[in-house]
């Protein structure tokens, strides 16, 4: 399992075969900044080097003033297109007004088929190969497995000299306590099946919940996650120091960190960016899901909810009483993951 | 200048030793070799990848030394705070037993100074990116205080750090000139660094505590278990420096002093295991779904077991020294009393790494049970900061040994009376 485990979630293992001109030794580089700055200072006019160089120094995006905004994307701009061959363009555009962004999702038809997934994975430019950054996880449930050749076990054995000796008596210790038995709750999301749905199981997909109080935000020793009126906890992935303070916060298990040098084939780089959301990251911070922003502040639904084949994912503004979310909170079973823990998911489960 | 001569005859004095200081240090050197290596391939070439971290397990053996080394930091304060609360008079001429942890107190700040220089070390390499570290610095950064308890940890260990390198080395400063202390000014500083050596760890419980989706951590005991868990070690850790400076150096350790010391780590760790007693019951008897992770590491789950061995050792640990320390022949047996506290030691350090910080991961806020376990390179990460916390702390104490004995004295001080403190 292990093993599993980290070829899906660990990381990248830089691929030995890339060509290492100096701009990609660079990039590998944790402390290409620093290179970067020599090279600055023995005047060479690498673009790679100054941009890194700039981008070391510069303050966390809520606190940029529109000029420095400006530069900092054109200045990302640049280094992406040369770095990714082709032209990419990275938005910084805020949240829209009298928008709250909600999802909701129906347990009951997920087949989990995991396109979701790839399609967050394709979309928001995660690590590939060798090892995935996922944002979503689908666990698989099983279903009720009672059967009556189990009913005596765990019971403990009579004594004396009364009518249960040696039989099963033991109803004071609670039935078959030694052993789960139905529906149970440790998922399971490394599934493999040729075909799904499976008959003996339910799908539970999970992902970033955009906490209205984000245990996240709150510890965070920088404020490089914060969450923007609209809704969408994000990162500043230029700020954050790795910590990871805010991957043990989470309760959802929503965060992934990136352990080694992302790795991001060219031909596969989503040139469609966001600032606060599918750059490319850097190795050493920790990303998340945020709604696909570069997608939902433009209006769009987001990759998973495009994808779904079976129509279980709804997204829209909670705040427009004609949005499918809020029709699905109106007349819908619904649900939030650990409500117990006051988190205020915006993120909603339902069933029909 | 008289602090700078201060200075040079300090370090003149500390590296400065016989055949067997410069093997001591050689070896501790020789363990800086793979360390330099780790350390280029983690911080440098290919990232955290190199260590044995996942996303299911993102704290793990650096986490768990920087609590440890709070703990051992915090401990300090076991002998600076009897001598100075219940302070005796300076010409006393009664040995009690507080009197006798006078040569002790340096020492104890030297201990402090050297832990939390680990601490920090260690989370220089927890952190995913040192480089921008000095985004945490309040003012050129951003300070998320009072939101994020890392911030109020960085500040208590950082300010802890300064009262300790303020005190202990005012103190040795003075005793050099045989200058008279400025008590409106040392007193209050010794108070403050009382108090705040239980901050310290108790903020750093605050910060692993307060995570509700990791419930084994999530639960008030957790402070003061930390705190009693980092008594018994670091005094443990004490006794053992003690006797050896007692037994290499003619520094004057009276016998009431030690005893002294293992009284305080014997209750310290009663009470440690009283509080680990009640976290286990709690846990085990209604045993719901958050009782998993301690679960895990007392019997394994789901046939995952690796750290069951080292949690039960430890516990075995703990209880055999206390029964042991309990016994008032084997606490004052020299011979003995320093392997129990080595022991426990070590006890306590697994007590913190493999049963508190990597249980506190497993399973995972979706149910999912994984292992961790260690690279290479991260245990030789582990081992040369250790060993550089043991370089700084063999130099920082020997030279506050050489300023007690009076070896390293201003020329003017010669011959001086040097007025106790």
């Amino acid at each position: 399992m292990s093993e599993e485990r980290r070829n899906t979630e660990g990381n990248a293992a830089v691929d030995k075969t890339e060509e290492s001109s100096r701009r990609n030794f660079l990039k590998e580089m944790g402390t290409g900044t620093l290179l970067g700055a020599a090279a600055l200072l023995t005047g060479s006019d690498d673009a790679e080097a100054k941009a890194t160089w700039a981008e070391w120094f510069q303050k966390n995006w809520r606190l940029m003033t529109d000029e420095e905004k400006k530069e900092a994307i054109a200045r990302l701009e640049t280094r992406y297109s040369e770095e990714y061959g082709k032209k990419v363009a990275v938005d910084g555009s805020p949240a829209m007004k009298d928008v709250l962004f909600g999802y909701a999702l129906n347990i009951q038809k997920c087949i989990g088929c995991r396109r979701c997934v790839h399609a967050c994975v394709k979309e928001n430019n995660q690590s590939r190969y060798n090892t995935e950054i996922q944002w979503i996880r689908v666990i698989r449930m099983e279903k009720g497995n009672f059967l009556p050749e189990n009913m005596d076990k765990g019971y403990p054995k009579g004594e004396g000299d009364t009518a249960y000796k040696g039989k099963d008596y033991g109803i004071q210790v609670g039935g078959n306590a030694y052993g789960p038995a139905g529906v149970t709750l440790e998922g399971q999301h490394y599934y493999q099946p040729e075909l799904v749905p499976e008959k003996e199981a339910f799908y539970f997909p999970m992902q970033c919940m955009q906490c209205e109080k984000p245990p996240c935000v709150k510890v965070c020793p920088v404020r490089t996650t914060y969450r923007d009126p609209d809704g969408i906890v994000v990162i500043d992935y230029n700020w954050c120091i790795g910590c990871r303070m805010c991957m043990a916060a989470c309760p959802y298990w929503a965060r992934r960190f990136n352990w080694g040098a992302p790795n991001l084939p060219k031909d596969e780089m989503n040139p469609q960016t966001h600032y606060l959301g599918n750059r490319p990251r850097m190795r050493g911070v920790v990303e998340k899901c945020t709604f696909c922003i570069q997608r939902s502040r433009k209006g769009r639904y987001t990759a998973c909810v495009e994808v779904c084949p079976v129509g279980a994912r709804k997204f829209g503004n909670l705040l427009d009483p004609e949005s499918e979310v809020r029709k699905i909170l109106e007349k819908k079973k619904v649900f939030r993951l650990k409500a117990e823990l006051n988190t205020y998911p915006k993120f909603f489960y339902f069933i029909d | 200048m008289k602090i700078i001569e201060f200075a040079r005859d300090f370090f003149c004095y500390a590296l400065k030793g016989d055949s067997r200081y410069y093997t001591w240090l050689g070896i501790l050197g020789l363990l800086v070799i793979p360390w330099a290596y780790g350390s280029y391939e983690q911080l440098i070439n290919k990232g955290m990848i190199v260590a044995g971290f996942t996303d299911q397990i993102s704290w793990a053996m650096y986490e768990g030394n920087f609590i440890f080394l709070v703990g051992v930091a915090a401990a300090a304060v076991t002998v600076v705070f009897p001598y100075y609360a219940y302070h005796p008079e300076p010409n006393d001429q009664q040995e009690s037993s507080i009197q006798g942890l006078r040569n002790v107190v340096l020492i104890g700040e030297m201990l402090a100074i050297t832990a939390v220089t680990m601490v920090i070390i260690f989370i220089i390499y927890h952190m995913g990116r040192p480089d921008r570290l000095w985004h945490i610095i309040p003012v050129i950064g951003i300070f998320n205080f009072p939101h994020s308890m890392l911030t109020w940890d960085v500040l208590v260990l950082n300010v802890y750090l300064a009262l300790n390198i303020i005190c202990g080395f005012y103190n040795m400063y003075k005793k050099y000139t045989a200058e008279p202390m400025n008590e409106y000014f040392y007193m209050p500083l010794v108070y403050i660094s009382i108090v705040w050596a239980l901050s310290i760890h108790t903020v750093t419980a605050f910060l692993i505590n307060t995570m509700p989706p990791r419930p084994m951590w999530f639960h008030s005991i957790m402070p003061i278990k930390f705190i009693s868990t980092a008594f018994a070690g670091g005094s443990a850790i004490i006794i053992v420096a003690l006797l050896v400076y007692r037994n290499l150096t003619k520094l004057e350790i009276p016998d009431k002093a030690i005893n002294f010391i293992s009284q305080v780590t014997v209750w310290c760790l009663g009470i440690a295991l009283f509080l680990i007693m009640s976290e286990i019951v709690t846990e085990l008897y209604p045993s719901t779904e958050h009782s998993f992770q301690i679960k895990y590491v007392l019997f394994g789950m789901f046939g995952l077991s690796k750290l069951v061995p080292w949690m039960w050792t430890s516990l075995t640990i703990m209880t055999v020294s206390f029964i042991l320390l309990l016994i008032p022949r084997i606490r004052k047996n020299y011979t003995i009393l320093p392997v129990i506290c080595t022991l426990l030691f070590i006890g306590i350090w697994i007590e913190k790494g493999m049963a508190l910080v990597i249980p506190g991961m497993v399973p995972s806020p979706i149910g999912e049970f994984s292992e961790y376990s260690p690279t290479w390179i991260e245990i030789f990460i582990t081992i040369g900061n250790w060993a550089i916390g043991l370089i700084i702390f063999t130099i920082l104490s020997k030279g506050a040994v050489g300023v007690m004995l009076g070896e390293v004295r201003h020329p003017s001080a010669i011959g001086k009376e040097v007025a106790e403190h």
